[in-house]
């Protein structure tokens, strides 16, 4: 049947399985949102293109299935690139669809005209403009199968308004012919059994996991392959939630903001195991001080994330989950395992001390502190809720002190650290998961790049709850200025700033302001029985500093505890 | 160390930006890139001269293949492989020197392709040493311009060094 192209799109979406769409309509995208008119895919309304992009990667993250956003040609699309690059870094799944100039007038200057495809081919996994409406329908499952499949990404595919009108005939493609892109999965077996030898033959060996494990669903295995070879493990940022946060081989997070302990283990580990983690900078540290005694497996769907960073000693490339899988399965009956867990005893003692040395605090002074709220969302969430968060101290915080059971319950920007994310990520992911009890841990600052969404969650009844740590600094940068530029707060003192609860309130959401302890836990138990979005302004200690944390640069070893 | 890599690719609008993207954005050197159709109009072939350390090249190899558009990827200089390239030289030619340069012409196997009272422009193929000699024979004469095309190359049908191909 021949269907427009507009059409076709809206079709083709429905082929995928995809429920809702965020989006913002604009002039070329009209012949789109007219077909939208008469249904077929749930569009939310959001408030800035940018918003869009981070509910659709919210989305993505809290569920694994594809995140979709749709905004216009120009500056709609503009808009979006840092929810594009924030995706990109973090392996997220979402398409992006921009409506683009027709093509008669593409290279013109034409009014809200931007080489959309030229702007984000560095900050996406692959990127289409589609020049004729019969490569619509295959070139949409593309880049939805591009998007969830190897190493997720974000995909944009720029549609210019004449092939909304063109028409075609209709047929969603079966299969996918993609001649440069076959994903590993499996990882090699003679690999995978040399890891395995070198792994029974350490005496210190560190699980180190990364997003990895949440994306290709690997956290079931992980925790299999933990208890197992009954091994001290650490997560990244991205990591989190990959293992119990309350298993007792659970170190804490590595890295600049990481627990004594775990950043102790992975620098004096004679076998570092490194499954969907990439070897960032935050997470290393000084790279020549990095796990120097250590032999290295690194299992990573991504071959160009295996030494990048770090020489290793055993590369496997294939998902975590296929590898785990396999690893378990050899492991399981191993008769090597017993004298294994025997000569861990020594090196599990050491991590304990460490432990017990420094663990996660800080100091109580009479004033609410930020990591207090943190402590009490997780003893009334009990760990069962999606938190996501900002970007900073407030994210350095919610990593630290609530301890994530369960993959996809912690939703935060990792490796772009883009402010300004959490609460639209939060709507995305409440729009996901009506179920779930969902809150944005953010700053006065971040809280502010993003705060127009207010209206998209009160327009849909998203209830999601917003958490703002008030320290009236950009904390961070003000940490690292206390810290590392002689305490010159240089332009991140917020001086002025709006009263957060008449805010909320203008914009029909609820809020409230904590500044004492016992008001936190009422406060919170109030907001989660909110059928409104709302807003809770947290007082806390101004000059508090995330602790421990290592000098950007500085081997992992060097922290400053207190 | 330099090393020249053969990358096949999809015939498709914007992949060569992508390839050349993919260099300036991580830093990486290009010291020379041609490409052209292959015999399969919905494939190109570049040959692309970089530098650098073995674990540049072995990011730039896997960051090459990681590109949807990518095909294969071999690194050429493991294998054995001919190179080739092609310069036009604009060469001041005038008295005594006319028949200089087209005696080192006729001993490179060059051709003149364009005459003027005063120069001469001459086509001339080979490996890099060749057109580096040639080039510095041609300099006190008073070359005016160049044009280089860029290497091409082509792995060996019988290999005498093992070959590590990157696929």
């Amino acid at each position: 049947m021949k269907m427009s192209g507009a059409k076709i799109f809206v079709e083709s979406l429905r082929k995928e399985g995809v429920d809702t769409i965020f989006g913002y309509p604009g002039g070329v995208v009209l012949y789109i949102y007219d077909e939208l008119y008469r249904g077929g895919v749930r569009h939310i309304l959001v408030r800035h293109e940018q918003g869009a992009a981070h509910m659709a990667d919210g989305y993505a993250r809290a569920t694994g299935k594809v995140g979709v956003a749709l905004v216009t040609s120009g500056p709609g699309a503009t808009n979006t690139v840092t929810g594009i690059a924030t995706a990109y870094m973090d392996s997220i799944p979402i398409v992006v669809f921009t409506g683009q100039v027709s093509t008669n007038l593409v290279g013109n200057d034409a009014f809200q005209e931007a080489d959309i495809v030229g702007i984000t081919r560095s900050c996406t996994k692959h990127n289409f403009l589609i020049k004729n409406v019969r490569d619509m329908a295959r070139t949409i499952k593309e880049a939805f199968y591009i998007a969830r499949t190897g190493r997720p990404g974000p995909v944009v595919v720029d549609i210019p308004k004449d092939v909304t009108i063109d028409t075609a005939e209709f047929s969603y493609p079966d299969a996918i012919d993609l001649p440069g892109y076959k994903p590993t999965y499996e990882g090699h077996t003679g690999q995978i059994k040399r890891a395995i030898d070198m792994i029974l033959a350490s005496k210190k060996p560190v699980i180190y996991t990364g997003g990895g494990i949440i994306s290709s669903g690997a956290a079931k295995d992980l925790l299999t392959f933990t208890e197992l070879l009954n091994a001290p493990i650490t997560n990244t940022l991205m990591g989190l939630g990959g293992v119990p946060g309350d298993h007792p081989l659970f170190m804490g997070m590595l890295g600049m903001h990481g627990t004594y302990a775990a950043n102790m283990a992975v620098t004096h580990t004679d076998m570092l195991i490194a499954i969907g983690a990439r070897f960032d900078d935050r997470v290393t540290g000084d790279i020549n001080e990095f796990a120097p005694d250590a032999n290295i497996v690194h299992i990573d769907i991504d071959p160009t994330s295996i030494s990048k960073n770090v020489e290793v000693d055993i590369p496997i490339v294939g998902s975590a989950k296929q590898v785990l899988a396999e690893m378990n399965r050899l492991l399981k009956g191993d008769k090597r395992l017993k004298a294994f867990h025997r000569q861990l005893s020594d090196w599990k003692a050491l991590i304990r001390k460490w432990q017990e040395a420094y663990p996660l605090t800080y100091k109580k002074t009479g004033k609410l502190k930020p990591q207090f709220v943190i402590e009490k969302l997780y003893e009334i969430t009990r760990g069962d809720a999606i938190i996501t968060t900002e970007v900073g101290q407030n994210q350095m915080w919610t990593a630290q002190f609530y301890k994530f059971r369960k993959p996809r319950t912690f939703v935060t920007s990792g490796g772009l650290g883009t402010m300004g994310y959490g609460f639209p990520a939060a709507i995305g992911a409440k729009i996901a998961v009506p179920d779930a009890t969902v809150i944005d841990v953010a700053g006065d600052g971040s809280i502010q790049m993003n705060i127009q969404e207010l209206a998209t969650a009160v327009q849909y009844k998203v209830n999601v709850i917003v958490a703002i740590l008030n320290n009236n600094y950009l904390g961070m940068v003000r940490q690292w200025q206390s810290l590392f530029y002689g305490k010159r707060y240089s332009h991140t003192h917020m001086s002025y700033k709006p009263d957060f609860v008449k805010l909320a309130e203008a914009y029909g959401a609820k809020g409230y302001t904590v500044d004492r302890e016992k008001d936190v836990i009422p406060t919170f138990r109030e907001a989660l029985r909110s059928k409104l979005p709302v807003l809770i302004d947290f007082h806390v200690e101004e000059e508090e500093d995330v602790y421990p944390i290592v000098p950007a640069g500085a081997s992992l070893k060097k922290m400053l505890l207190a | 160390m330099r090393h020249t890599i053969s990358l096949t690719v999809e015939n498709k609008f914007g992949v060569l930006a992508r390839v050349a993207g993919l260099f300036s954005g991580r830093g990486y050197n290009i010291e020379s890139l041609s490409v052209a159709e292959t015999l399969d109009p919905l494939l190109s072939k570049m040959t692309i001269v970089t530098s650098g350390e073995d674990k540049i090249i072995e990011q730039i190899i896997k960051q090459l293949n990681k590109l949807i558009n990518t095909i294969k990827v071999t690194d050429l200089t493991v294998t054995d492989h001919v190179e080739r390239e092609m310069v036009l030289v604009k060469v001041s030619a005038s008295g005594e020197s006319r028949t200089e340069v087209l005696r080192l012409v006729d001993i490179f196997r060059g051709k003149i392709v364009d005459v003027s009272p005063d120069t001469f422009v001459i086509e001339l193929t080979g490996d890099e040493g060749k057109i580096q000699a040639v080039l510095s024979l041609l300099t006190p004469l008073g070359v005016k311009d160049i044009v280089r095309t860029g290497k091409v190359a082509m792995q060996r049908t019988i290999q005498q060094k093992k070959s590590q191909k990157t696929e």
